[in-house]
């Protein structure tokens, strides 16, 4: 058991939420508590193994944790995972943010619940496989898994346009994954052709070592395909409808981790495969980044929808991920790869306290709410704070993830970096505007008055979210410590070559 | 010789066909079927006679089992339907339409 | 030392906590003892501190931990006592501890006074930050939290519409300025490779020659942070309706501490400034303006508290204009003295506004005779904003003066018109506080009810700020008096003499310096009597009167802010009105989401179209294998 657990940590990791969606397959569908409780024990003891690995981490010892074995073996197909700092995080945010997810659910979710905590359980084991696979085609199964439960979770336990905001992302990830697919056996019939052997492995292809011309249709490709799960601007369209219209816990993990799948595929696929074609589009992918900043912010002043603005203002905030991680410093990179943690838990804790909103009023519309702050008070402190996060205020987590990836951007490109800094400015107009419609001014509508403030479950979420925001804020060295050996890594692989 | 045998072949198979495809009777529709396999079947027997190998007995031998059985299940469908529906023409069964 | 520093600034930020989770529960006293007790901790710190300091000017940094290291940037938590910030240090803790007395009064009878004093509590903790920070970056965390502060606390009574709408704009025109602040720290992380003040200006005083382009633009990012934080043009709009805060609120925030915090990062760089002449220029000529235009505005305001926003935004202006003309320590002397005259203005306009329930000076009058120590200290506070000799303004004012002129004798022929400006906004400042001070305490009471003069725990802060206003001055002596200029001797590490940078000090003939100090006294004098005439008595107000119902167009204009509110909303705020609503529905809806929806559309045409093809008839599906079979067959064969 111990030897188990130690030599296939990963392994355990990835299948523990699998196997309990299994077993919950074998729960009475009535025993609504047992399976809540039972699904909250399981993603509790999978941030407890993720903790367990943060304190196993060793910054300076790049990939770890890693198991190899055949699997398909015709093919030359592994089962191949590890973990580096990058990883690390990313495994981090997955796990912290599930109890959080399956807690807050307990009250909104009352039907299929047990079908809602298997298809959550199932997605947590597609999450945390596409972050650790070390092999191409384990990364692409592993994508693929994602989205069949999150389709399911939008499209049956959404608002009203559920079922088109379902198709919706559906159709635009799949499209994404198909190019992706592609671009993989593309590349791999590449390399056969050329060594005579099938490698399926990701290192193998650091670089890819095409010739600079056949790199930009796998480039594009697999850019295409983690732009649209950024999303990066134009393909962002499918982000404000499946968010809107995705149950809280849907949103908090959309936003909070499956955007970050993209983010984390060009740090680990687009840049360090395709040296040369990375250059060459380079322009682009800054420019479609700025425009997201700040297209994201301007759409967000036009939202009457609490929940529609939050998913406007991910595309903002994603797009000073990417900015980050195609100014190509490190410090911009790492900031990158910060803000990504910081935008899960900041739009993580905003789409949560909008749930909390939504339960009690049925309504997203600001101007159905005004003057909060004198019936919900925790509330609108919580709402507050997290919405200062996000606005990027020193001292909570926002402000590093902003600072590191604009003073990096600043010394590649610096007049990106000063357009793309007034998007602080506008992210405090929308964030404060709402916060004044919904909380300040006084009570404009008699269903507001009697409402009750968050009870224990939901001060527990909100809380465990508020945590890691102010001591990110506070001492950001500690995760930038473990991250940063990862990410020169992976730009001394591509500085050399970049033309 | 086997052209008479695939003449013959042909000729119930066409016949079956104009079955399924010109009467309504969902009785009739079974007998149509059964004709274009019994066709098969002369079809398989005649060019293993004619070859001398025994890999087409073989197969009728497996059409034969397979005919069976599906009539066993189709007929049991039939009188599902006609039960519910009391009808036996098919082409009053239209329910999976769009 | 180092745990003294830290301890200064740890006081404020328990004492939040404090009250911040505990607040509810806690009695009133427990909430009083907790803020008022770290604040009071945090200032006998300070006095420590300054006392060190004096016994050994030597200036000492202490880093405590590194906040991140990535890609040579790195950041330490790290906090420094130099002379200037133990100028700000000390003055910050000591007006802010009993603006913390008053708030107990004051705020008595509000519902949510453990929040009114943990935002108190974290502004202490957030402007100690930025005055104690040792390098950019620090300083900028506790320039954003004052200025969040600020927004809590403009907004404290958020329930009503003017407080919750002035929170979130100061807050946006503020981070408007961070904005520029934010580009400053980039550009000097590149150029510097370090945001530590003592390595970034060691460098910059070693080799000027290599810094020079880029020292001016830097300086010129800085300031318009400096801008959006002190209120200077474009952006003072933010400050006149910062009013809508609790009074205490506007003498700590709004008039003693954060909004000079921009003269103090302009101090603390000034050897950026004076890399640039452009840069120099720009902040006196800014300066001057923002002096004289906020002057002019304050002259038709009847809200108590708006005449005291729009002179402290004139006052401001007159520090840029010093530090525009490099005289940086008769700068910092003027925010010192102002801290004190100014929040004992604003604390006294809360003992008036507490005792006759209005902001409006026009419903006030009398008041000489019922509140005493109000009046007094007052009184007291006018005469050294006006620059009544004695008092602190005059020192620091006729300080100003002296070295703009001076500055304008020395090759800047220009700046005699800044000096111009700054004389006639002496004139206005004059008049517009003694027609304040004529308004409310001469005549008769003409509000309703009986005002009574305010509690002990208001009036003392009153006394001891208002009787220090005719004290503080002497610290900065001029020449011509033979006395030690101590303020002066103080500050004198802040501005290095370097080669090829701009100079920080003119001399006058001493025959000269006489001569502007008279006149400067005449100028406040005649403002002074020029109110008395107009405003002294009820009687007198006709002519007043009079004069703006001949000038209806010029009075609504002044009155309202020259409509420069108005402007900003019609051309920057419809301009993003209407590009979010264009990005919004034509791009998003139009251009992006139409030929998505398209693309879907086609797939159920398609689908609608061949559906028909499945009619559920058998033996239509029978004819359609035979068909398609056929085909098969035609095509192999």
């Amino acid at each position: 058991m111990a030897r188990l657990l130690t030599d296939h940590l990963l392994s355990v990791l990835i299948f523990l939420p699998a196997a309990a969606a299994a077993a919950l397959a074998f729960f009475p569908g009535r025993a609504k508590g047992a399976i809540r409780g039972f699904t909250l024990a399981v993603t509790a003891a999978g941030l407890l193994l993720a903790v367990w690995l943060l304190a196993a981490f060793r910054p300076d010892a790049g990939f770890q944790f890693n198991e190899w074995a055949p699997w398909i073996s015709y093919f030359n197909i592994h089962w191949f995972v590890g973990m580096d700092g990058i990883s690390l995080l990313m495994v981090l945010l997955t796990n912290f943010l599930m109890p959080v997810v399956i807690l807050s659910s307990t009250r909104f979710i009352t039907e299929h619940v047990k079908a809602y905590h298997i298809a959550f359980l199932l997605l947590q084991t597609g999450m945390l496989g596409s972050f650790l696979a070390l092999d191409f085609f384990l990364f692409y199964i592993f994508w693929e898994v994602m989205l069949i439960p999150m389709y399911f979770i939008i499209g049956v336990w959404g608002g009203k346009q559920r079922v088109y905001a379902a198709v919706k992302f559906f159709i635009f990830t799949a499209v994404g994954s198909f190019l992706m697919f592609l671009a993989i056996l593309w590349m791999v019939a590449q390399r056969y052709s050329a060594t005579g052997g099938l490698d399926f492995a990701i290192f193998s292809y650091y670089p890819s070592g095409l010739a600079a011309a056949s790199q930009v249709w796998p480039f594009l490709a697999f850019t295409l395909a983690f732009a649209i799960k950024v999303p990066m601007f134009p393909f962002h369209t499918w982000l404000p409808d499946a968010h809107t219209e995705a149950p809280a816990g849907g949103s908090i993990i959309l936003a909070g981790v499956l955007l970050k799948l993209g983010a984390y595929g060009m740090l680990r696929f687009s840049i360090p495969m395709f040296p040369a074609a990375l250059a060459q589009f380079l322009p682009w992918l800054v420019g479609l980044s700025l425009v997201g900043i700040l297209y994201g912010a301007w759409v967000c002043f036009a939202q009457d929808d609490l929940k529609k603005l939050i998913a406007y203002s991910s595309v903002s905030h994603l797009g000073f991920v990417t900015l980050g991680l195609f100014a190509l410093t490190p410090a911009s990179v790492s900031g990158a790869v910060l803000q990504m943690v910081n935008h899960g838990l900041s739009t993580g804790a905003l789409f949560l306290l909008v749930g909390v909103l939504y339960e009690r009023r049925h309504t997203r519309m600001m101007a159905d709410f005004g003057g909060l702050a004198k019936t919900l008070p925790v509330t609108t402190a919580l709402f507050l704070v997290v919405a200062l996060s996000s606005i990027g205020l020193p001292g909570l987590n926002g402000f590093w993830g902003e600072f590191l990836i604009l003073v990096g951007t600043f010394q590649a490109h610096p007049w990106t970096a000063a357009v793309a800094a007034s998007g602080v400015i506008f992210s405090a107009v929308y964030l404060l505007t709402a916060v004044r419609r919904v909380f300040f001014g006084p009570v404009t509508h008699e269903e507001n008055t009697g409402l009750a403030d968050l009870d224990l479950r939901e001060l527990i979420c909100a809380a465990a979210l508020l945590v890691p925001i102010v001591w990110i804020g506070v001492y950001p060295k500690f995760l930038l410590d473990r991250i940063t050996p990862a990410i020169e890594h992976t730009l001394s692989i591509v500085k050399g070559l970049m033309p | 010789m086997i052209f008479l045998a695939l003449l013959l072949g042909l000729l119930l198979f066409v016949l079956g066909l104009a079955v399924v495809m010109l009467r309504r009777s969902a009785i009739l529709l079974f007998l149509g079927i059964e004709l274009m396999l019994n066709a098969a079947n002369l079809t398989f027997v005649a060019f293993s006679s004619a070859n001398g190998a025994l890999d087409g007995q073989i197969a009728v031998i497996f059409t034969i089992a397979i005919a069976s059985a599906e009539v066993g299940v189709g007929l049991a469908i039939f009188i599902v339907l006609f039960r519910r529906f009391k009808t036996q023409s098919v082409d009053d069964l239209r329910i999976l339409r769009w | 030392m180092k745990a003294a520093l830290l301890l200064i600034i740890l006081a404020p930020l328990a004492g939040f906590l404090i009250n911040v989770f505990f607040g509810r529960r806690l009695p009133r006293a427990g909430v009083t003892a907790v803020a008022v007790g770290s604040v009071g901790l945090s200032a006998l710190l300070a006095l420590f501190v300054c006392g060190a300091y004096l016994s050994a000017p030597e200036p000492a940094a202490f880093e405590y931990y590194t906040v991140l290291s990535v890609g040579g940037v790195t950041i330490p938590f790290a906090l420094q006592a130099d002379a200037l910030s133990i100028l700000m240090l000390f003055f910050v803790t000591f007006v802010g501890f009993w603006i913390h007395i008053y708030s107990i009064g004051y705020m008595e009878h509000e519902e949510d006074y453990a929040r009114y004093f943990s935002y108190l509590n974290l502004f202490m903790f957030a402007m100690l930050t930025l005055v104690l920070a040792d390098n950019f970056l620090l300083m900028f965390v506790g320039w954003e939290g004052v200025g969040l502060c600020s927004y809590l606390l403009i907004g404290f009574y958020y329930q009503e519409k003017w407080p919750a709408d002035s929170g979130k704009k100061a807050f946006i025109v503020n981070r408007i300025g961070d904005f520029g602040f934010l580009i400053g720290i980039f550009f000097i992380a590149t150029h510097f490779g370090t945001l530590r003040y003592e390595e970034v200006f060691a460098k910059l005083q070693a080799d000027p020659g290599a810094y020079l382009g880029v020292a001016g633009i830097i300086a010129l990012c800085l300031f318009v942070g400096a801008t959006g934080k002190s209120a200077q043009l474009p952006l003072y709009v933010w400050l006149p309706d910062a009013m809508a805060g609790p009074t205490p609120v506007s003498a700590l925030i709004h008039a003693a501490t954060m909004v000079t915090a921009g003269v103090y990062m302009v101090a603390r760089c000034n050897l950026f400034f004076r890399s640039s002449p452009e840069a120099m220029a720009v902040v006196a000529v800014v300066g001057a303006l923002t002096a004289i235009f906020a002057a002019s505005m304050g002259l038709a305001q009847t809200d108590i508290k708006k005449v005291l926003a729009y002179s402290t935004i004139s006052q401001l202006g007159y520090m840029f204009l010093a530090a525009g003309v490099g005289a940086y320590a008769v700068a910092m002397f003027h925010v010192f003295t102002h801290a004190f005259f100014k929040a004992c203005l604003f604390l006294g306009s809360g003992s008036l506004i507490h005792a006759c329930h209005t902001n409006d000076i026009f419903e006030m009058g009398g008041l000489r005779k019922v509140m005493k120590t109000t009046h007094w200290t007052f009184l007291f506070s006018t005469l050294a904003i006006a620059g009544i000799p004695i008092w602190a303004g005059f020192f620091s004012k006729d300080a100003i003066l002296a070295s703009v002129f001076a500055f304008a004798g020395h090759h800047h022929g220009w700046a005699y018109l800044l000096w111009g400006l700054a004389v006639v906004t002496a004139f206005m400042t004059s008049f517009y506080m003694f027609r304040l001070y004529y308004v409310v305490f001469g005549g008769e009471y003409r509000g309703k009810g009986h005002p009574h003069e305010s509690p002990t725990s208001m009036t003392l802060p009153l006394v001891v700020l208002g009787g220090l206003t005719a004290v503080v001055g002497f610290l900065g002596v001029p020449v011509v008096f033979h006395l030690p200029n101590l303020m002066e001797r103080f500050l004198e590490p802040l501005t290095p003499a370097v080669e090829g940078l701009a100079g920080t000090t003119f001399h006058l003939s001493h025959g000269m310096e006489w001569a502007l100090m008279i006149g400067s006294v005449v100028v406040a004098g005649l403002g002074w009597l020029a109110a008395r005439a107009l405003y002294r008595t009820d009687a007198s107000w006709t002519w007043v009167k009079g004069f703006t119902a001949r000038h209806p167009r010029l009075y609504d204009t002044v009155f309202n802010k020259y409509y420069v509110d108005e402007f900003y909303d019609r051309t920057v705020g419809a301009a993003l009105r209407g590009v979010s609503r264009f990005c919004f529905s034509i791009i998003d809806g139009v251009l992006i989401e139409g030929p998505v929806n398209l693309s879907g559309f086609f797939v159920e045409l398609t689908g609608n179209v061949l559906r028909f093809l499945h009619n559920g008839n058998l033996r239509t599906y029978a004819l359609h294998i035979v068909l398609g079979v056929a085909i098969l067959l035609w095509l192999v064969f």
